[in-house]
């Protein structure tokens, strides 16, 4: 027996899950070969889950369904608005991309993107170990399919490979982990681990071992140093509309499972992960940025880009505890969440200029590719250089805040240790701005070596206009972003 | 709208409308555009002046608003008698540099003036803001279209003069970033300056504090030895970019020492003040030889830049009224005559794409009217008195002398390198027979650059001949900093 507050819980889920059914279905009939209706049917369905979504979140209610299965509180409802945001503006800017590539012929790319955004939805309201495994498995299973999609293309079809062994790989690591915890604990549902956990009458030897293979299969999912082999490969080898696919939104849900699984489920167990953590982010940042510096293929560069940045995302999340003190724990969770929605924010915006700029049989992947931008289209190198700046942390873009916000929670702790790797991480973001700037200068300083005027269509200008407007405006008026992640957390694992 | 919101969004806002609708054949309209938009920016701070009140060192025209909530940062503006001369000082330079740039800038126009316009907004917002993150992000905010003029307008190496310029300066900032966090922490989760100033830090913490500040500041001002990006940066620049970048983006470090290294950690200041003052001297004599056997004017302009902020932080670190005053003094004089200097390398540059001093000889012949401004920015470079350069640089001499006389005495003869390298300039560039065919072509300066110089020679002798409008302006503030920095905040 279904109760009626179940069902209110995943409304939303729901929704998704029949549109994505009924576009699987409509789209046998569409026979555009730009499958407009198709497309407009799932920026709809976008359109309208993400007002469910913030309607859910404005309500600032935490349900739980199905005994407990699922959850749906403030931060996954933010979360999932803002992820469903972004995969609505991955579809409009890829779509022209896609298209020219004949990755059209079947409406895959709408179906399977939609799947793709239900399996972080389930992934970012599991509130049990086997729920968001699920969520996880039909996430991974449509990026599969979607990297895939090229097959006659001999380059994605070896990315899709690799993610599929080495995502298959880490899915591995992480059921492994879930059930030694789910051994030791006596229990699937994060809530009542936490209970066993803390309690103290679990051997604390068996929870690190299952805990170590957990953070291994966050790690993978997060693509952060030593796990991160597969994204530059994936990055660069995947159909640019895609890579955005795998890149943007995706991270919100990541970034969701790594606080139900690390903080909501095995907070107690925070001194052994922190330290887990700041090892991967030690690593991230330095291998990030220093491998970065040598890419001359643009998206390979922010695949090093990312893991760089994820680091930062990481920090975030191992200042929460500070000598067994949970008092900045908020502080220190929303500054990630912070730093995760303002980065999909600005990826979003830099792979949409890159859609743009690429052409029938032109990639417009390599950095040089961008050499004169300014001359031949001044607004979009506007947008690129603002997200350039926006990445490597100069104000007054967003990304100056976000990397602010998790250097004070680390700074706040007044640890020796914490302060030291704070100068470190600002001294890895020097090196980064070496490599952003350095696309500002191909951008700028360079002539251009084309003289193609660069055109798209009004739906792709606008989004694009908004997104870019957005990362610089987000920078001059950061607080309503900040109070709302801020707020988002508190609830969250307050109740 | 307050006056200081005004002072620091009419030219951003122009910038910005430059840049959004601007198009390069419009070329026209676009520099009268901005000329327009940088006389109302100077014309809105000219009440500053007006309305500022003597004899008080708290600030004025203050606006608080709140920004950032989450960290309880807010939109703080106000000045005082450090920093109102700098409001002004950069908006008229602003002026100054539209105007020259009018015919030497052919390509995307908008955009370079757009990016002096939002330049010119972000410099003032630095000076203005009473808060410490504010500060942060005017700071760093600068660094964007100054890496874009450099970039895209710059000489042959310009693309690794804009990467010098753009990393160095991130280096020391970031470091300042970390000691503002700390800060805000510390003081319970403040970033109000005037609250750290009455915070009580350890010796510890404030000497490493005060090297976190000192990290921005020194490369900014910029002090020996981390002044080599100095040189490379303003023969790569192009004319306008040169003199923003002397006249005022100097002067955002000399302020920082003000505004937060010797008030947030004065015991820190004060033990440290022998390093400060050694770099200073170090700066002012070896730095002031290396100019002179400088075979490129702008190089040689660049390395006297050094010498002439080390005169400004030696007058801060001696800790005495005339000093720290006299530093002051010598940084809004060096803002106009540095400004003139580069201003005058351009004029010839234009004509003769050269910057080699060896290339010129016996311009005087040629171009009489320029000469004679280009003698008197030359004998205020040196410091002679009746001209700007003499005011500041004689107060610091005799703040100096009181401090200790040997440092009095060190500092006053690097005066003279300063009048060896300015005058044997002027007489190889200048004086002596017509050298070349290229000189002898010379066309004397249009009206367009005589209204040029002859607004910065107004400003440098008026400065010269009656600096009490300065230091009136000044006297109060430092005389309350000067107290405020003699307190130990250790207990």
């Amino acid at each position: 027996m279904i109760d009626k507050l179940s069902l209110i819980a995943i409304y939303p889920e729901i929704v998704l899950l029949v549109m994505a059914c009924v576009i699987a279905l409509v789209d046998l009939y569409v026979t555009s070969p730009r499958r407009t209706a198709t497309y407009v049917l799932a920026l709809l369905t976008l359109g309208v889950v993400a007002i469910l979504q913030a309607l859910y979140a404005t309500g600032g209610q935490t349900m739980y369904g199905f005994s407990g299965m699922t959850v749906s509180d403030p931060m996954s409802n933010w979360l999932k608005c803002f992820a469903s945001i972004a995969m609505l503006v991955t579809l409009v800017y890829g779509r022209p991309y896609s298209a020219d590539r004949g990755m059209l012929r079947g409406g895959e790319v709408f179906t399977l993107g939609l799947f793709s955004l239900l399996g972080m939805f389930i992934m970012i309201s599991g509130s049990n170990f086997l729920v968001i495994y699920l969520g996880l498995e039909l996430l991974t299973l449509s990026s599969y399919a979607l990297v895939a999609l090229r097959r006659d293309n001999a380059t994605a079809s070896e990315a899709a490979m690799k993610y599929f062994v080495l995502g298959a790989l880490a899915s591995g690591f992480l059921l492994y982990g879930l059930s030694m915890m789910y051994g030791a604990t006596g229990s699937l549902d994060i809530a009542a681990v936490f209970k066993a956990i803390n309690s103290g009458n679990v051997k604390h030897q068996v929870l690190v071992f299952g805990l170590v293979f957990v953070v291994a299969g966050l790690a993978f999912k997060l693509g952060v140093v030593p796990f991160h082999m597969w994204v530059p490969d994936v990055y660069q080898g995947a159909p640019t509309s895609v890579t955005l696919m795998i890149g943007g939104a995706p991270k919100l849900a990541a970034f969701a499972i790594t606080i139900r699984l690390l903080v909501e489920g095995m907070l107690p167990l925070a001194i052994d992960w922190q330290q887990m953590l700041a090892v991967l982010a030690v690593g991230s940042l330095l291998v990030g940025n220093l491998a970065a510096i040598a890419q001359t293929n643009l998206k390979r560069m922010l695949a090093y880009s990312t893991i760089s940045q994820m680091g930062f995302v990481l920090i975030g999340l191992l200042s929460g505890v500070v000598n067994g003190n949970t008092l900045s724990a908020t502080t220190a969770y929303s500054s990630s969440m912070f730093y995760v929605v303002t980065y999909v924010l600005t990826t979003l915006a830099t792979f949409g200029v890159i859609l743009i700029l690429a052409r029938d049989g032109f990639e417009s992947d390599e950095i040089t590719d961008l050499a004169g931008l300014n001359q031949r289209s001044p607004a979009y190198a506007a947008i690129m250089a603002i997200c350039m700046f926006s990445l490597a942390g100069v104000p007054p873009m967003v990304g100056f805040y976000a990397k602010l916000s998790v250097l004070q929670s680390l700074v706040s702790s007044g640890q020796t240790p914490q302060i030291a790797l704070a100068v470190f991480a600002v001294m890895m973001s020097l090196i980064g701005a070496f490599y952003y700037l350095r696309v500002v200068k191909v951008m700028y300083f360079d002539e251009p070596i084309t003289a193609t005027t660069v055109s798209a269509g009004a739906d792709v200008r606008t989004v694009l206009a908004i997104n870019g407007a957005l990362v610089l405006l987000l920078g001059l008026f950061p607080s309503g972003l900040m109070a709302l992640c801020a707020d988002a957390i508190a609830k969250t694992l307050g109740s | 709208m307050g006056l200081l919101s005004l002072s620091i969004w009419t030219p951003i806002f122009f910038g910005v409308v430059l840049l959004a609708f601007g198009r390069d054949d419009q070329a026209k309209t676009v520099r009268w555009i901005a000329l327009i938009g940088a006389v109302i920016s100077l014309l809105v701070t000219l009440p500053l002046y007006d309305g500022f009140k003597l004899g008080t060192s708290v600030m004025q025209f203050v606006e608080k608003a709140p920004w950032i909530s989450a960290f309880n940062v807010n939109y703080h503006l106000g000045v005082d008698g450090i920093s109102l001369w700098f409001v002004l000082l950069t908006a008229f330079i602003n002026v100054i540099v539209i105007i020259a740039s009018w015919e030497s800038i052919t390509t995307r126009v908008n955009q370079y003036m757009g990016a002096f316009m939002i330049l010119s907004g972000l410099m003032i917002g630095v000076f203005c803001a009473l808060d410490g993150l504010l500060f942060y992000v005017f700071f760093e905010a600068t660094l964007i279209p100054m890496y874009l003029i450099i970039g895209i307008w710059g000489g042959p190496n310009k693309i690794y003069a804009a990467f010098k310029f753009f990393l160095y300066t991130l280096l020391g900032s970031l470091l300042m970033l970390i000691a503002l966090i700390y800060l805000y922490s510390k003081s319970g989760g403040s970033f109000d300056i005037s609250v750290w100033h009455k915070l009580p830090l350890s010796g510890t913490v404030q000497t490493l504090i005060f090297f976190a500040f000192f990290s921005a500041f020194a490369v900014k001002v910029p002090m020996w030895p981390v002044h080599t990006w100095l040189p490379d940066v303003h023969v790569e620049a192009p004319t306008g970019g040169s003199a923003v970048l002397a006249a005022i983006m100097l002067k955002l470090g000399a302020y920082g020492f003000l505004r937060f290294s010797m008030p947030i950690a004065p015991d820190a200041a004060h033990e440290w003040a022998w390093l400060i003052i050694a770099l200073s001297v170090i700066a002012v004599i070896y730095v002031g030889l290396v100019a002179m056997v400088q075979q490129d004017m702008k190089k040689l302009v660049a390395y006297s830049s050094v010498a002439h902020m080390g005169f400004v932080t030696l007058g801060f670190f001696i800790f005495n009224d005339l000093g720290v005053s006299g530093g002051l003094v010598q940084m809004i004089a060096h803002g106009f005559v540095s400004g003139a200097m580069f201003l005058s390398i351009g004029v010839l540059y234009d004509r003769m794409h050269s910057r080699e001093i060896a290339s010129y000889g016996g311009v005087v012949n040629t171009m009489p009217k320029f000469t004679a401004f280009a003698l008197l920015f030359a004998m205020a470079n040196c410091g002679l008195p009746g001209t700007a350069g003499f005011v500041g640089e004689w107060m610091v001499i005799l703040g100096a002398v009181k401090a200790n006389f040997w440092l009095g005495f060190a500092a006053a003869t690097a005066l003279i390198f300063g009048a060896a390298y300015t005058l044997w300039m002027f007489k190889r560039v200048y004086l002596g027979p017509v050298t070349n065919d290229h000189v002898k072509e010379l066309q004397d300066i249009n009206a367009r650059e005589f209204l040029v110089m002859s607004l910065l020679a107004i400003a440098v002798l008026w400065m010269g001949v009656y600096p009490k409008p300065f230091t009136d302006v000044m006297d109060a503030s430092v005389v309350d900093l000067l107290k405020h920095v003699a307190t130990s905040k250790l207990n």
